[in-house]
């Protein structure tokens, strides 16, 4: 494990020793992980269910999704993960994983003896954390518990964050990032580790932290009465409002944003999933407008640009025009499909390309956001991607080096894509570069990532990816509206909130694509975005002014923020849109986050930043979260540097993931050096 | 030392399906999952495999005869064909059953004919081998019981 690596996840230990304190170590880990396996083939179902004992997981089979769902839904808290085939006769392996992602917010790995990229797309769209080829090799199953360990970590932090917004101490200890005591990340991270393995979840996280609120479960009556509020307000309200007309005691406006995050990336995912790659191209170009307009973006807007096909160009203009709030949230999505798109068909990167002349204009003051914002977002996104790709299980988002497109999207984003993508590497999402364009948010925040696509998608590793998604990330675990996670998603506070993956990257993977994005937008956070975005570019967007309450409130934050962005901006404009070089915006993106960083947030964002993520983007992510987060009420940040005392889980998954542990180690990210980012 | 050639034989007959790439590594990994609480897994699972993969070709042979043909469905059930014949390392029949989905892909069905038709041969003479491979090997172990 590197320690240095994990620089952002120093305050981890804090959080984390809140979370463990008592933590016996159980060498048994992961033994005893509660999974549940489905599939109508009973030879497989047979097969797998003596593999997974032999795993020393506790395993229940089902042949029918109906059965699995009802036997979740009996015992809420009853399985740690899922393992579900994708073709079934009752039920559409995909749309379990959607209900699953929605009511119980539990991992979910996909398996299919199908291999096509399009089916592992879908399934990392979907929000799975992994992906399995059949025949299911007994070694890939002996990793799956790191879906659950990387879940329960977001979760943390989310809790975190919601509950140490008043602390700042938070702040300090994530800026002294000299001390990730490896050690004390390590014990935190092993005792959390072996709470989850050995006791129910429920009990950890009721236990640990002090900051952490008890978890909401959004169960049936609740999700009721917060749905007619919304219809009452309408899908664009704040969580303020949805909290006060709700008038349930003991609910935070945390747990209802990050809740209405996944609702809209839901919502999104409903009327937009015939979209989705043409949404996602045209999210990806329009990421830098949508991100404000996480919320206001609706699907259908962009399943109108989807249907143009006009990715670039289109989406940007359409985004632009509606304010696209979703933008950035579909950014989570829409990376992928881009990604989708632009891995399989080789038309979006053309497109992107020659459109990137176009879209450059136009990405340009999306972009120009960024550049602004990008710190926050990209942090944000970062994060969310992180989360999302840690969850993925390590899609490999491969972004084709983004040409003249990718120096579209700031330096910072190409940064963040490049954390996104150590992140991801875990994952590695293929984002291809038309993806870059846009935050790569989507990318990252993908948690859908799994495995399986890590093979298909080779590496390309563009940055590109990881800077378009920051608000991917999140969305992938935002996403799944799962009624639990709403107060874990302190995802309102995000300031940026549109970096949806980010601030909420709690990878649920559900609905990844569009709950990272949307949700931490609604989180409030989408403000922060709106406000760097308007500051720097002007832009239309109109990213949900109310959400950006939160975030224009702290103005104060965000001016200092701003100040970095600016600087920034500056630096990533001059060379985002020069060229389609990579390196250029590397730079610049360093650059940028070095002036974002000289905040000295830097530490503190990296402490939030989950270990795994790169801390390069990290860095980025963090100082400019760090800021934003001051704002919301949870300071998103905060919390992350809690779950930083990863140390093990990181080294754990970087074990993993061999391929991906190469790019983690770009961590080390000291002086935002480009380094990482594998242009 | 009756049980000493059988029990020869029998790892004679093993040894030849994976040189004859009847059966692949993943067949080993199942057996590795045999163990003392229940030694016969292998076995187990080859009935299961091969009951419903005769009723998944006899349903697939049904289809190919009715006019239209439903390629959906035959594709489907080539699709199940192909996760089980995978899983249990049956490899050449699980190579039957990707060419014939490939050339069910591009639309030719008298390909799809002509695949299935040869699919049943492996599958048969997979069915074949392996049958009185676990038979002998059940009687083995009973009669070492003993």
């Amino acid at each position: 494990m590197n320690v240095s690596s994990v620089k952002g996840s120093m305050s981890i230990s804090s959080s984390t020793s809140t979370w463990k304190a008592g933590d016996t170590i159980s060498d048994q880990f992961p033994a005893g992980l509660r999974v549940l396996v489905v599939d109508d083939d009973p030879t497989c179902l047979m097969i797998l269910e003596k593999m997974l004992t032999a795993c020393l997981y506790k395993v229940t089979k089902c042949n029918r999704a109906e059965t699995a769902l009802s036997k979740l839904r009996e015992n809420k808290n009853g399985y740690d993960i899922v393992l579900s085939d994708v073709h079934m006769p009752d039920m559409d392996g995909f749309k379990l994983l959607e209900h699953i992602g929605l009511e119980m917010d539990l991992p979910v790995i996909m398996m299919s003896a199908d291999d096509g990229k399009q089916v592992v797309m879908k399934g990392v769209t979907h929000g799975a954390c992994d992906y399995l080829i059949k025949p299911v090799r007994i070694e890939a199953l002996k990793n799956i518990w790191q879906h659950v360990v990387r879940k329960r970590k977001n979760e943390w932090k989310e809790f975190e964050q919601s509950g140490s917004v008043e602390e700042g101490d938070r702040q300090p200890k994530q800026s002294d990032d000299a001390d990730y005591s490896s050690s004390a990340n390590e014990g935190n991270w092993k005792g959390s580790k072996r709470r989850k393995d050995e006791e129910e979840e429920t009990d950890e996280r009721d236990d640990t932290s002090t900051l952490k609120k008890p978890r909401v479960v959004w169960s049936v009556e609740l999700h009721q009465q917060f749905v007619a509020a919304v219809n009452q307000l309408g899908i664009d309200t704040v969580p303020k409002k949805i909290l006060e007309l709700m008038n349930v005691p003991g609910l935070t406006r945390e747990n209802v944003a990050s809740h209405l995050q996944k609702y809209r990336l839901y919502l999104r995912r409903l009327s937009g999933v015939s979209q989705h790659q043409s949404n996602l191209s045209t999210i990806i170009s329009a990421q830098d407008p949508t991100f404000g307009s996480l919320s206001s973006l609706s699907g259908l807007d962009l399943q109108t640009l989807a249907a143009t096909g006009q990715l670039p160009a289109q989406s940007l203009a359409r985004l632009q025009a509606a304010g696209l709030g979703r933008a950035t949230a579909k950014s989570g999505i829409p990376i992928t499909l881009v990604d989708q798109r632009n891995i399989f068909s080789f038309e979006n990167p053309k497109l992107r390309f020659g459109e990137g002349q176009q879209q450059h204009m136009t990405n340009k003051q999306q972009v120009n956001l960024l550049h602004g914002i990008p710190t926050t977002m990209e942090a944000k996104q970062l994060v969310s991607l992180r989360h999302a790709a840690q969850s993925v299980g390590n899609m490999n988002m491969q972004v084709p080096p983004p040409g003249p497109q990718s120096s579209q999207n700031n330096p910072l984003l190409m940064q963040m894509g490049q954390q996104q993508q150590q992140q991801q590497s875990r994952g590695q999402i293929l984002v291809d570069s038309t993806i870059n364009h846009a935050p790569r948010l989507s990318s990252m925040g993908q948690p859908i990532l799994s495995n399986g696509m890590a093979t298909n998608v080779s590496s390309r590793n563009g940055i590109p990816e990881n800077i378009r998604a920051p608000g991917y990330s999140q969305t992938p675990s935002m996403l799944n509206f799962p009624m639990n996670h709403a107060s874990e998603l302190p995802g309102n506070c995000f300031p940026l909130g549109s970096t949806p993956g980010v601030s909420n990257l709690t990878s649920k993977g559900a609905f990844q694509e569009d709950v990272n994005s949307e949700i931490k937008g609604s989180g409030g956070f989408m403000p922060s975005y709106d406000v760097f975005n308007d500051l720097n570019q002007h832009k239309p967007q109109s990213w949900e002014l109310q959400n950006v309450g939160i975030a224009f409130d702290s103005s104060q934050h965000s001016n200092s923020l701003q100040g970095n962005l600016d600087l920034t901006q500056s630096a990533l404009g001059q060379q985002g849109f020069s060229s389609g070089q990579m390196n250029g915006h590397n730079r610049s993106a360093a650059v940028a986050s070095k002036a974002v960083f000289s905040t000295g947030d830097v530490k503190e964002l990296r402490s939030a930043q989950n270990v795994n993520q790169h801390l390069n983007n990290l860095l980025v992510d963090n100082t400019i979260r760090v800021k934003s987060e001051r704002v919301c009420d949870t300071s998103p940040a905060n919390i992350f540097p809690d779950h930083f005392g990863q140390d093990d889980l990181m080294s754990a998954l970087l074990k993993q993931q061999e391929s991906v542990a190469s790019s983690e180690n770009e961590f080390d990210f000291d002086g935002y050096s480009m380094n990482n980012i594998p242009v | 030392m009756e049980s000493k050639h059988v029990h020869q034989k029998i790892a004679a007959m093993r040894q030849s399906f994976f040189d004859e790439e009847v059966l692949d590594e993943k067949f080993s990994q199942l057996e590795q999952l045999e163990g003392k609480d229940n030694p016969n897994f292998v076995e187990e699972v080859f009935t299961m495999y091969f009951r419903d993969s005769t009723a998944f070709l006899e349903t697939i042979e049904q289809a190919m005869k009715t006019i239209p043909i439903d390629s959906i469905k035959v594709d489907n059930i080539l699709h199940q064909l192909k996760g089980s014949s995978a899983s249990v390392g049956a490899n050449k029949v699980l190579k039957e059953v990707n060419k014939t989905r490939q050339v069910l892909g591009k639309g030719n069905l008298e390909g799809t004919k002509a695949g299935i038709l040869e699919l049943r041969k492996e599958y048969d003479s997979f069915k074949a081998k392996l049958e009185p491979y676990f038979q002998l090997k059940q009687a083995n172990s009973v009669a070492q019981e003993k």
